[in-house]
């Protein structure tokens, strides 16, 4: 019998069902029907956009860990994920070479230079997003939303900040069928809902950080004096969903104990909330969630938990 | 009798596996050929062995003495020569020195065997007889059960609390035993409760075991209240019992005791029981040998000292895609290279699992999802200890309170990047006491 090979490693000897993998491709999954609504309303453009995203990002991490010598990790879907976020967060005009530089942005510059997944200071999508968006201002904002055929001509924020247009209803907003126009992944309200039940679901999140962020935004918008009207479009509008949902929830920069994701939620919705009325920028969820990424470590440090057993002072 | 609910903050619902043995009752395995009886079975200093090569031993005979106030006695688990005296490989790849006793399958008893009547048996006449025995707690942590029962002078015990929580998957040792000998486990509660004096006493029992919570029902005896628990784990952790039960929690770095609770095994009742009425020295335990890789699960009476290997082929040796044996539950007993070892006081389980059910996995970087933290039942955040470990940084350890890890494994068991945190803890502990010891 002992000559049969036995393993040994430390306990525990029971692993959980969850791993990396299976948690990027339920966040995968859980922006499918954002997704599909994106296809749906933009057409072949969108679809284009989506699979240049998703296949840039992937190669550029393959090749980033064959150039370092690392162990090829495009099997735990992290890049896969990364690209198909930020595909959903460019407008449908945006051409298709301002996604890919995005995409190598995000991968070499903001994961694997720090080391790949879990060593990153932002959230990968994010911070290509912002610098997108101020790089390249006429692609990433204002008419680049805009389908050619389409009858209105700016974003529901847009439209509010600048007037012109007539809003689209509530309704439209959070189906996100007609008449509402941002980038590919942030028009439904409902599908990304959909997606964060999903998530709850597959315990793959907690309701911490979407609840609070969107919370936040509305009180502090009501205490802006916009009417319950109003603060409902800033709800369902300029990805604050997409963003409260898929992209302040990254764990890598959000953080650890529940304290402090209450305190970086909440940061997150005040700092959307005075850019989008004293700033001169309509939208702002991108810039909040990645100033708060670097507040991140800061929470995790002072905000630990209680241990058990500790003596009461 | 009452019967109250309780459970403890965060933990993990792991897949139990208990349905292997867990209807199964306790089946004695016959004694072997040879034991090889270690002189360190408990926490604490190793006995010193005090026969001699060629001695004829009695069973139940003393053959280990204890070696200072932390130490347990050892006594022979079948009767027949002393063959050796040697130091052999135990489970966890240390050499203890064994005496190894030839079987002459008489079970030839001691003279002069010492009887108490429960009911008349003075408090300090149970420790000593608790302390002669050799009376470790049989959960897996060994501690000498009559230094329990001796928390000093100061400490003022309110609870005394047996654990029957059995909250590691696959073991049912604990269920097999309260199952059919609850009388026993609750006489060896009242013999503990006499020690302290108090009029009641506590059992806990996870829910998944509703027959053992109606065997206690069944005793009809007011001054014993079975807590029914949640199924969760680490409910059997001493700690977490505490918490449920009580309602308290033992300062950091301290006892049971200071928080007023004392906690004794299932097993281990039955054992003071039998040591008081019967005289019968820790000898014999039972095993729960389980798990994918044997061919047929048994729970098992065995004769300590015995060969692990003479265990796994008394049930039917090891299935061929055979790939982990673990000493103990999944969650901490340890994994062995080779099962040639002796099973011990504190062997309370003997888990085969096969490749499936292995999780040799390979670790990736930690994505910080904080999923440990949200587990970790002593409110730690295994993810810094880990990081910390692996740069040697002892002092950010300290801070971040390694010394209080249970490693009960939740944090590890959950991480999606199956970072190796119990391990990396470990090591982190070890730093921590030595940068204390330096400072001074
Ligand atoms: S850090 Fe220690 S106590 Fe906490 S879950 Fe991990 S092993 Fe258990
Ligand atoms: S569970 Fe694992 S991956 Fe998640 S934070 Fe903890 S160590 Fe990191």
């Amino acid at each position: 019998m002992s000559e049969r090979l036995l393993t040994v490693s430390s306990s525990p000897h029971a692993r959980g069902k969850q791993t990396t993998k299976s948690i990027m491709t339920d966040v995968i999954i859980a922006l499918l029907p954002a997704t599909a609504v994106g296809f749906y309303v933009f057409g072949l453009k969108a679809v284009i956009l989506v699979v240049t995203g998703i296949a840039t990002c992937v190669l550029t991490e393959l090749c980033c860990e064959k150039i370092m010598h690392r162990d090829v990790t495009i099997g735990d879907m992290s890049a896969a994920l990364t690209g198909l976020l930020l595909a959903l967060n460019v407008p449908v005009n945006c051409p298709w070479w301002v996604l890919m530089i995005g995409c190598v942005f995000a991968i070499v510059m903001v994961k694997q230079i720090f080391g790949g997944l879990g060593c990153n200071f932002a959230n990968p999508a994010l911070a290509a997003r912002v610098l997108l968006v101020a790089s390249w201002p006429s692609h990433m904002t204002g008419k680049a939303f805009i389908p050619v055929d389409a009858v209105v001509s700016a974003t529901p924020l847009a439209i509010i900040k600048e007037g012109g247009d007539a809003i689209p209803s509530a309704l439209q907003m959070f189906l996100g069928f007609d008449g509402v126009y941002g980038c590919i992944g942030e028009i439904s309200a409902a599908a990304l809902i959909l997606g964060f039940i999903y998530l709850l679901y597959k315990k793959v999140i907690s309701w911490r950080i979407p609840v609070t962020y969107v919370a936040t935004v509305a009180v502090l918008s009501f205490c802006f004096g916009l009417s319950a009207y109003e603060v409902l479009i800033q709800v369902l509008a300029g990805g604050l969903m997409l963003g409260a949902i898929f992209m302040a929830t990254d764990y890598v920069t959000s953080p650890a104990t529940a304290k402090a994701q209450f305190i970086y939620a909440f940061g997150c919705g005040l700092m959307t909330v005075l850019i989008r009325q004293k700033g001169g920028y309509p939208e702002g969820v991108s810039f909040s969630i990645l100033f708060m990424n670097f507040v991140t470590p800061l929470l995790d440090k002072y905000l630990r938990i209680t241990k058990y057993g500790e003596v009461k002072k | 009798m009452e019967i109250k609910k309780g459970t403890f903050k965060k933990g993990i619902h792991p897949s139990y596996n208990k349905h292997y043995t867990s209807s199964l009752p306790i089946e004695i395995m016959p004694s072997p050929k040879e034991v090889a009886i270690p002189m360190s079975m408990h926490t604490g200093a190793p006995a010193t062995p005090v026969v001699e090569v060629g001695q004829y031993v009695h069973l139940g005979e003393l053959i280990g003495q204890a070696a200072g106030y932390i130490s347990a006695n050892i006594h022979a688990s079948v009767s027949g020569t002393v063959k050796a005296i040697e130091p052999r490989l135990m489970g966890n790849g240390s050499k203890v020195s064994c005496v190894v006793i030839e079987n002459d399958f008489q079970d030839a008893p001691c003279e002069n065997v010492e009887k108490y009547d429960p009911e008349t048996v003075s408090p300090e006449d149970i420790v000593k007889i608790i302390q002669n025995a050799g009376i470790v707690g049989e959960g897996g942590a060994t501690f000498p059960t009559s230094v329990k029962l001796s928390p000093g002078p100061d400490a003022k015990i309110d609870y005394v609390i047996i654990n029957g929580a059995e909250c590691e998957p696959y073991l049912t040792s604990d269920h097999a035993l309260m199952r059919e000998q609850a009388a026993k486990v609750a006489g060896g509660l009242h013999l503990a409760m006499k020690v302290f004096g108090l009029d009641k006493g506590y059992i806990g029992i996870e829910d998944n075991k509703p027959d053992a919570i109606e065997a206690f029902k069944a005793l009809n005896d007011d001054s014993i209240i079975v807590y029914e628990l949640e199924t969760k784990y680490p409910q059997g952790s001493e700690k977490h019992l505490i918490s449920a039960i009580a309602g308290r929690e033992v300062p950091s770095g301290g006892l049971p005791a200071q928080a007023g609770c004392i906690v004794i095994n299932a097993g281990t009742a039955a054992a003071i029981y039998d040591a008081v009425t019967e005289g019968k020295p820790l000898y014999e335990r039972v095993v729960t040998v389980t798990g994918s890789g044997i061919k047929q699960p048994k729970v098992l009476l065995f004769r300590i000292g015995t060969n692990v290997n003479e265990i796994i082929e008394y049930c039917g040796g090891l299935t061929d895609d055979i790939a982990k044996v673990i000493l103990g539950g999944p969650m901490m007993g340890p994994a062995v290279y080779d099962p040639n070892v002796p099973a011990g006081k504190g062997t309370s389980g003997i888990l085969c699992l096969n490749r499936a059910d292995a999780h040799i996995e390979d670790p990736s970087n930690c994505i910080r999802c904080a999923k440990c933290t949200e587990v970790c039942p002593m409110g730690l955040m295994p993810m810094y200890l880990g990081a910390f470990s692996q740069k040697r940084n002892f002092e950010k350890c300290d801070e971040y309170n390694a010394l209080d890890c249970i490693e009960c494994g939740c944090c590890a068991f959950t991480c999606p990047a199956r970072r190796p945190l119990v391990a990396e803890i470990r090591v982190a502990k070890r730093g921590v006491q030595a940068l204390r010891k330096k400072r001074g």
